[in-house]
């Protein structure tokens, strides 16, 4: 029981992580239908521009933790923004009227050159960081000693998981923009002709994605403390494969999948084998896909002649 | 769009341009540029979390970050110019920078770097807009068609003229060691371009975890050789088998996904058999890898300086010197004729019902249904075919190294694989070739861009994607139709 209790606890902060990467592409792929494949280094080049500020601020001195910390949440969100705003207007736009796999073959490109732009600039060594945020709440103890422990690192994964989804899903339930998004999510044509600024719209979608990948960046650099630039990739397949495991193109979905792969690794790594936790994610991808293609919250797509 | 807009803009010719920008304007567009970049930049080029003697710290390179930035603003200028019509300057600014990144004694390599392809840039995109200007202005008739015409024509010359370079290369001047290899390296991939080409290409699967088979077929034969002892050419055709069986076991469950779906779970698949690879160390060595794979024999004779009692090698059968040049050789032809057998394959098979209905069902599914096709036997024919293809070629790679290990078969390499055959234009057979040659022989050659290849690689696939959406060679007409059908698009 408290070694349950303690796996999920821990699926359930990397869920939150994995969350928050799943909503880049559920939306990207709600808004303009394809896989940002790219969006895996996004969340690197959030954690590296994480780690980068907090070296800088810790150089410089000065403040307390939490406002250093906030300051190197808005910075690391900010910067990585604007990757996700170039990443869009230099391999997606000129690619828009094209076909679908040009536009996938050209994320698959820029996901191999960001990469390779962050091994050449950084080197390919693991990064660390000590921790900052450090103690823990006991919860539970057992008779042999093994203690189920809460972190105050993962209390504020999940608080700001919790924060985040809420004010994002209410910016694109009630403002102009989550209104344009969610029109040009129908039918991009009609939008545009309403007066929609679907350009406008759809880098707008890519720069949430992309502040969302940060924090999820900044989040990792927290609590692992090893960053390199090759991590990028794995958590990006995860997400996206909670993005499907959601139903792709709904936001609840995402987090929800996000959550689910989460505790599907932590319990498997925990009960089974440790070496094979990624495969648990794919295989559970393939089960859902075939029993329920368009996921679990996922509208069933009709296909028209 | 805007950016329509902007492309009708640009084909104003070069010597009637005189809708000319105020200067204010270019200056305010070329500084955002600047300004971007330089935010862009800072955290990574400006900014280094260097290692040493196991303390980190931060390096700084501000100086670096804001030549780039100032190059990128120039550049930007001469890029503003080259569109709005005027070409001299620019092409003669990008010569200077181009000339100033390669010979100025420059400290820095990134700076260097960054001059050189901003330089390059420039003159390509001027070159571009000379082209698309004459094309426009040449006849009424659209430039493209008339050159797919042409290139329709010469196609078969060009196809056995580069088969006969092939097959003498070995024996030409230039021939040399290094060259055979890179040709052997180029001619694997151009098989598995082949390969993919029957799924992606001809049935219109997107598969992203092609390397799975590829995987496959090198180990199969490593393990039945070292289990074994299996020769080389009983284990060719068992490992086409396995990959092909392995194509459809893994195939079944995921082909009724559709697009997106079926690349994401073909590239877990591909994941997957690499993490098993990895961790079932019993029967594979998990990460160390399989080594001391025998190497293939000459209709049994081996090529050994020395060879076992009573056997006699190569050199000695022919009465030569020995020369490790041979097996090299060998291994180019043998390449050279397994890539050929799967291009006669495909070409083949594309006249037969069976490719003809994969060729269909690329077009649209739900017709093909209604003319009682069945679309998951048709598509899980295309992907065995293509596993089997895959494997051919998995264990002349295990032959050829000798040693295979998890780590050649990543997801890097069904990306490359698949971007041969998306950048040559899917379904050409002779675009497979180009972007083989491009994608893999040029990097292999620019040995002092090393550090930058994968960059480069990566840069090339968006670039080439935003010319040419549709591939070097783009041919998507069925390969049998009743009629020669006008403009046909997907």
């Amino acid at each position: 029981m408290e070694y349950f209790l303690q796996q999920l606890i821990n699926g359930l902060t990397l869920g939150a992580i994995y969350g928050l990467i799943a909503i880049g592409y559920t939306m990207v792929y709600g808004i303009i239908g394809m896989i940002n494949f790219a969006h895996g280094e996004i969340y690197m080049i959030g954690a590296f521009i994480s780690l980068i500020s907090i070296m800088l601020l810790e150089s410089l001195a000065g403040g307390s933790v939490i406002v250093a910390l906030f300051v190197v949440l808005i910075v690391a969100m900010v910067l990585t923004s604007l990757y996700g705003w170039a990443l869009e207007r230099i391999a997606y736009r000129p690619l828009r009227s094209s076909p679908r796999l040009a536009a996938l073959i050209s994320a698959i490109g820029m996901s191999i050159a960001l990469g390779n732009y962050i091994q050449l600039t950084q080197g390919a060594r693991n990064k660390t960081l000590q921790p900052i945020v450090q103690g823990n709440l006991e919860l539970m103890k057992r008779d042999d000693g093994f203690t189920v422990v809460l972190s105050y690192m993962q209390i504020g994964i999940i608080v700001t998981t919790i924060v985040l989804m809420a004010a994002f899903s209410l910016m694109i339930a009630k403002t102009s923009l989550g209104r344009a998004q969610r029109a040009c999510e129908q039918d991009r044509t009609m939008a545009s002709l309403l007066g929609v600024n679907v350009d406008r719209t759809i880098s707008l979608t890519f720069v949430m994605g992309a502040a969302l990948a940060a924090v999820a960046g900044f989040l990792v650099v927290l609590y692992y403390g090893v960053i390199d630039f090759y991590i990028g990739f794995l958590a990006g397949i995860k997400a996206f494969t909670a993005a499907v495991l959601g139903g792709i193109g709904s936001i609840p979905g995402a987090m929800l999948g996000g959550l689910l792969i989460g505790l599907i690794e932590a319990f498997w790594s925990g009960y089974f084998s440790i070496e094979y936790k990624d495969v648990a994610a794919f295989a559970i991808l393939v089960l859902v896909l075939i029993f329920r293609p368009t996921g679990l919250l996922g509208r069933p797509e009709v296909e028209k002649v | 769009m805007p950016s329509t807009g902007k492309r009708t803009q640009a084909s104003i010719l070069p010597d009637s341009g005189h809708r000319r920008l105020p200067p204010g304007a270019i200056f305010k567009e070329a500084g955002l540029t600047a300004v971007v970049s330089l935010a862009l930049l800072v955290p990574f080029v400006g900014f280094k979390i260097a290692n040493r003697g196991g303390e980190q710290f931060l390096e700084t390179r501000l100086p670096e970050v804001l030549i780039a930035a100032g190059l990128i603003f120039l550049g930007r200028i001469f890029l503003i110019l080259v569109r709005e019509g005027s070409l001299a300057l620019p092409v003669a600014g990008g010569a200077v920078i181009s000339v100033i990144g390669l010979f100025a004694p420059i400290p820095s390599a990134f700076i260097q770097a960054v001059a050189f392809t901003a330089g390059l840039v420039i003159i390509v995109r001027a070159a571009f807009m000379v082209f698309a200007a004459r094309r426009r202005s040449s006849t009424g008739r659209e430039f493209g068609n008339g050159f797919a015409d042409g290139y329709r024509k010469a196609l078969p010359w060009l196809a056995s003229a580069l088969i006969v370079f092939a097959f003498i290369l070995p024996l030409m001047p230039f021939g040399e060691r290094r060259t055979i290899d890179i040709a052997i390296l180029v001619l694997t991939y151009i098989m598995l371009g082949w390969g993919l080409n029957i799924v992606v290409g001809l049935a219109g699967l997107l598969d992203l975890g092609y390397v799975a088979f590829y995987a496959v077929g090198a180990y199969s034969y490593a393990l039945l050789a070292s289990y074994f002892d299996f020769s080389f050419w009983v284990c060719l055709p068992l490992a086409g088998l396995f990959a092909g069986f392995f194509g459809i076991i893994l195939g079944f469950p995921v082909l009724r996904l559709r697009g997106d779906y079926l690349a994401i779970v073909t590239l877990g698949f591909g994941e997957m058999i690499r993490v098993i690879l990895l961790n079932w160390v019993s029967l594979t060595k998990g990460p160390d890898g399989v080594s001391g794979i025998p190497r293939p024999s000459f209709f049994g004779l081996e090529f050994k300086r020395y060879p076992a009692e009573g056997t006699e090698s190569f050199h000695q059968f022919f009465g030569l010197d020995y020369s490790s040049l041979h097996r090299v050789v060998f291994l180019y032809y043998l390449i050279l004729i397994l890539a050929l057998i799967t291009n006669f394959f495909t070409r083949r098979i594309r006249t037969l019902p069976i490719g003809r209905a994969w060729e269909a069902l690329r077009e649209d599914e739900i017709a093909c249904r209604s003319l009682g096709i069945n679309p998951r036997n048709t598509k899980l024919s295309a992907f065995a075919i293509g596993a089997m293809f895959g494997g051919f070629a998995g264990a002349f790679f295990a032959t050829r190294q000798g040693f295979v290990s998890p780590e050649s078969f990543t997801f890097l390499e069904s990306a490359i694989i698949l971007a041969i055959v998306v950048l040559g234009g899917m379904g050409s057979q002779m675009g497979v070739v180009i972007a083989a040659v491009v994608l893999i022989g040029l990097p292999e050659y620019i040995r002092d861009l090393q550090e930058y290849r994968m960059l480069a690689f990566g840069a090339g696939m968006v670039l080439i994607m935003s010319w040419r959406p549709r591939g070097l060679l783009s041919q998507r007409d069925p390969t049998i139709s009743l009629a020669r059908a006008e403009g046909k698009t997907s």
